[in-house]
């Protein structure tokens, strides 16, 4: 497959790129991504990925945009409000590149759908807002041997990791199990500063990159943490647990499993 | 002693455990933080009996559930 003068216009500052070239641009045409939420991280995501050129790209919500989504997901539009996220964001994909084939998927994720609907792509992107959904798309990679980039943000604090079968802890070697509904602070209760969902997002967008186009170091057996306010990255080494529920030696989990969700959640 | 607690080298008063230390660092949610000693998990059940010494790394991993 060559690139037509139009593409080799458009992904010009791509290809110039010494590590990337051609060559990477090619593997990010054939490179496949889901993003999980269309959302305060799902938005920059989508549009950087969109805007790459990947080759085929889904996005998950189930739900409809909100005017108070707007402070932070610059996927939609005000004149968006009401319209299924999916499909908004699709629209907004679309309008930055029309050369992705973008999959607008209304659905909640959960045990019956999660590992039918990440089959299809090579990299998957949590940019889910609860932690029974994080816990699902970690085991959900695990199970199904796919890559992905865990992402959190909270208030003026972000935190990303990524897995890669074989290389490094699972999101569940870290926390094990989700905490209780209300044990611990959710963006809706303890609000969320816009712009950090598009540091954290954006940085999702990088690790999908290098994974398709095989260049750099991804955050594998690293927690790296933003303090916004301070405005320090972290970069904190971790272990895989050999006895993890889900990657470790003899794992108890064998497929996903759904947890209640936080009642504030649920709306 | 000289602990390094998220990267900062402070000093703590001797021999203190991790139990004391998460209350010394007013740690948000005791019950629901991971604890990375000298980058090895540390289990919940373990923070009373885990003795900190001088040179120790702490980190604590927080549960950050948004993303919407
Ligand atoms: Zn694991």
């Amino acid at each position: 497959m060559a690139f037509s003068d139009e593409q080799l216009t458009r992904y010009s500052r791509h290809i110039i790129l010494k590590e990337f070239g051609v060559k990477g641009q090619k593997k990010l045409s054939r490179g496949r991504v889901l993003i999980v939420g269309a959302g305060g991280l799902g938005s920059p995501a989508a549009l950087y990925l969109a805007a790459a050129g990947v080759g085929c790209i889904g996005i998950i919500d189930a739900d409809e945009v909100d005017l108070s989504n707007l402070q932070r997901q610059i996927i939609h539009g005000t004149n968006d409000v009401g319209k299924p996220k999916a499909d908004s964001a699709r629209a907004s994909m679309l309008a930055v590149n029309p050369e992705p084939e973008v999959r607008a998927i209304r659905a909640f994720v959960n045990a019956g759908n999660i590992l039918d609907l990440i089959r299809d792509y090579d990299f998957i992107i949590d940019g889910t807002d609860n932690f029974p959904a994080k816990f699902l798309v970690n085991d959900a990679c695990v199970l199904a041997g796919k890559a992905f980039s865990h992402a959190g943000i909270l208030r003026f604090n972000g935190q990303l990791m990524t897995y890669v079968p074989g290389q490094g802890p699972c999101y569940r070697c870290v926390f094990k199990e989700p905490p209780p509904p209300e044990a611990v602070p959710t963006c809706r209760q303890a609000g969320v500063i816009g712009a950090l969902a598009g540091v954290v997002g954006s940085i999702q967008a990088m690790e999908a990159v290098k994974y398709l186009a095989g260049i750099g170091d991804l955050l594998t057996g690293v927690l790296l943490t933003y303090d916004a306010l301070k405005t320090a990255f972290r970069r904190i080494s971790l272990p895989r647990r050999a006895d993890c529920a889900v990657c470790g030696e003899a794992p108890s989990i064998t497929a996903p499993v759904d947890y209640a969700r936080a009642a504030c959640d649920l709306s | 002693m000289t602990l390094v607690v998220a990267g900062n080298s402070k000093e703590y008063p001797d021999g203190i455990n991790l139990t004391r230390l998460i209350e010394l660092e007013k740690v948000e949610t005791p019950m629901y933080v991971t604890v990375a000693l000298n980058d090895d998990f540390v289990e919940s059940g373990g923070f009373e009996s885990t003795t900190l010494k001088d040179g120790d790394r702490v980190e604590f991993l927080y549960f950050m559930g948004g993303g919407r």
